[in-house]
């Protein structure tokens, strides 16, 4: 069983919608027996970033003591900027520090938020990429970005008029800046690489069917 | 590099998709799940729902069918029509929507917008400006609310860069004198207000043929394109407006 971590912040249905479509067993749930017996976590977030550490509240504490201790998770947009040191989005914030680095303003003289469709070079020794070859578009809507410090974590970057960091990889701790689950049929197939790592067990509903279907169809 | 977006817009009113002339005379474009699951799946970059009778009715409805178009598209999905408070965005964004789109209330109380970007991060928020030529000014923009119904003296542009600095994240720019006409964006109003603001313009309302999607970007200035009536009724697929800006040197996600 996977666990979306539900901690009341804006559009975490699409995420679990997401990881059913491809026929994942998937449960949106705060309740700590839940979040502690669970294959992995993930950590979604459409929120301002003091909104959402705020918000996670003591719970934050539980997710970084399991990830310490090697549960796969997965952090999305701000989830994934929660993995950091801090951020200065609104006021200065702490996050879960499980990655080195600082969540910062994109810097001007581009349009912002980065918002769209930006082409990701991916890494094959990063395992939530496994299958999409080289490049692939993903979807990013955000302001701040990680800038990342940790000499152990794998980067992927995005070319934002800058090298953006896109998705981390440190360990069993996972991360994208961007949104694979409104990134079309790549992004399901980065969702699928995390069900896989995670060892979730794929229930044989339509979903599966039809994600078989999406992947004969990846280019 | 960011690619331009394509998006499809979806008119709602009474649970079906719609579309008209100027914000008139409907007529039936289908079912907005089976339309937005089509949009998703053939590649579309973005897709915007519009409550277009929002204003009068019940919302439970409407967060109902969000709840159902969001479980079937696996792109952005940005919902508006008649959201009055953050509290209305939180439940559209719980029901799957990636961003809220305002108009009428913005004009009514601006700290919308402020208060919509602390809480969820002013990528969630759209300026929705609906803009009708002037009659008396020339090269000004009057925004209209309330669907089109009720003008006001607000110039667009201004409003534009005002609602930029209070929030909001992007301008989803409707002309209501192209809208539903396929003569073509305002390409004059696209370019006006996207050079006055920072954040990303979706130039809507006018769209006919694939030259026009190519001159709302390029003479235009927009970051994105909406449509409706070209994609609904069949004239075009995703992937011939995508290949055909991609074949004039647009980057599009392909």
């Amino acid at each position: 069983m996977l666990i979306v971590i539900d901690y009341n912040v804006g559009n975490v249905r699409s995420v679990c919608n997401a990881f059913r479509h491809i026929g994942c067993d998937v449960e949106l749930s705060r309740d700590r027996r839940k979040i502690e017996a669970a294959a992995a976590l993930v950590l979604p977030g459409v929120a301002a970033f003091g909104f959402a550490v705020n918000a996670l509240g003591s719970l934050g504490s539980c997710i970084k003591d399991l990830a310490l201790a090697g549960k796969p998770l997965l952090g999305i947009c701000v989830g994934y900027q929660m993995l950091f040191d801090e951020s200065c989005e609104f006021g200065v914030h702490k996050g879960l520090g499980l990655v080195s680095g600082a969540v910062i303003p994109i810097p001007p003289g581009r349009v912002v938020p980065h918002m769209g469709w930006n082409k990701v070079g991916l890494h094959d020794d990063m395992a939530l990429f496994a299958g999409l070859g080289g490049e692939k578009h993903f979807y990013f809507a955000h302001s701040f970005y990680a800038k990342v410090a940790d000499s152990a974590a794998k980067v992927a970057y995005t070319d934002y008029g800058f090298n953006l960091p896109a998705s981390v990889q440190k360990g069993n701790i996972y991360g994208t800046q961007f949104h694979p689950e409104k990134s079309g049929k790549q992004g399901l197939q980065v969702l699928r690489n995390f069900a896989r790592i995670a060892g979730s067990t794929h229930s044989t509903n339509s979903g599966q069917a039809s994600s078989l279907q999406a992947e004969g169809r990846d280019d | 590099m960011l690619t331009r977006r394509i998006i499809p817009c979806l008119d709602v009113k009474d649970g079906r998709v719609v579309k008209g002339v100027h914000f008139l005379n409907l007529r039936d474009a289908g079912d907005p799940v089976e339309l937005g699951a089509r949009y998703s799946d053939e590649g579309a970059d973005e897709l915007v729902f519009l409550d277009i009778t929002a204003t009068i009715r019940s919302r439970k409805t409407i967060v109902e069918l969000v709840r159902k178009v969001a479980e079937n598209i696996f792109i952005p999905f940005t919902v508006g029509g008649g959201i009055g408070s953050v509290e209305q965005m939180d439940e559209l964004l719980r029901s799957g929507a990636e961003k809220c789109s305002v108009n009428t209330a913005a004009v009514a109380k601006p700290d919308i917008l402020t208060q919509a970007a602390q809480r969820f991060g002013n990528q969630c928020v759209v300026l929705a400006i609906d803009a009708r030529r002037s009659k008396t000014k020339a090269g000004h923009w009057q925004v209209t609310v309330k669907a089109g119904t009720e003008p006001t003296d607000i110039d667009a542009v201004e409003w534009a860069v005002e609602g930029a600095e209070r929030g909001a994240g992007e301008i989803l720019l409707t002309s209501m004198d192209a809208d539903g006409t396929q003569a073509g964006y305002d390409i004059e109003l696209t370019r006006a207000v996207a050079d006055a603001v920072t954040i990303p313009v979706i130039a809507s309302g006018g769209a006919g043929t694939l030259e026009h999607l190519y001159a709302a970007i390029v003479a235009g200035h927009a970051e994105a394109v909406l449509m409706a009536s070209i994609t609904h009724f069949e004239n075009y697929t995703i992937n011939q407006m995508k290949e055909y800006l991609r074949d004039r040197g647009i980057a599009v996600n392909l």
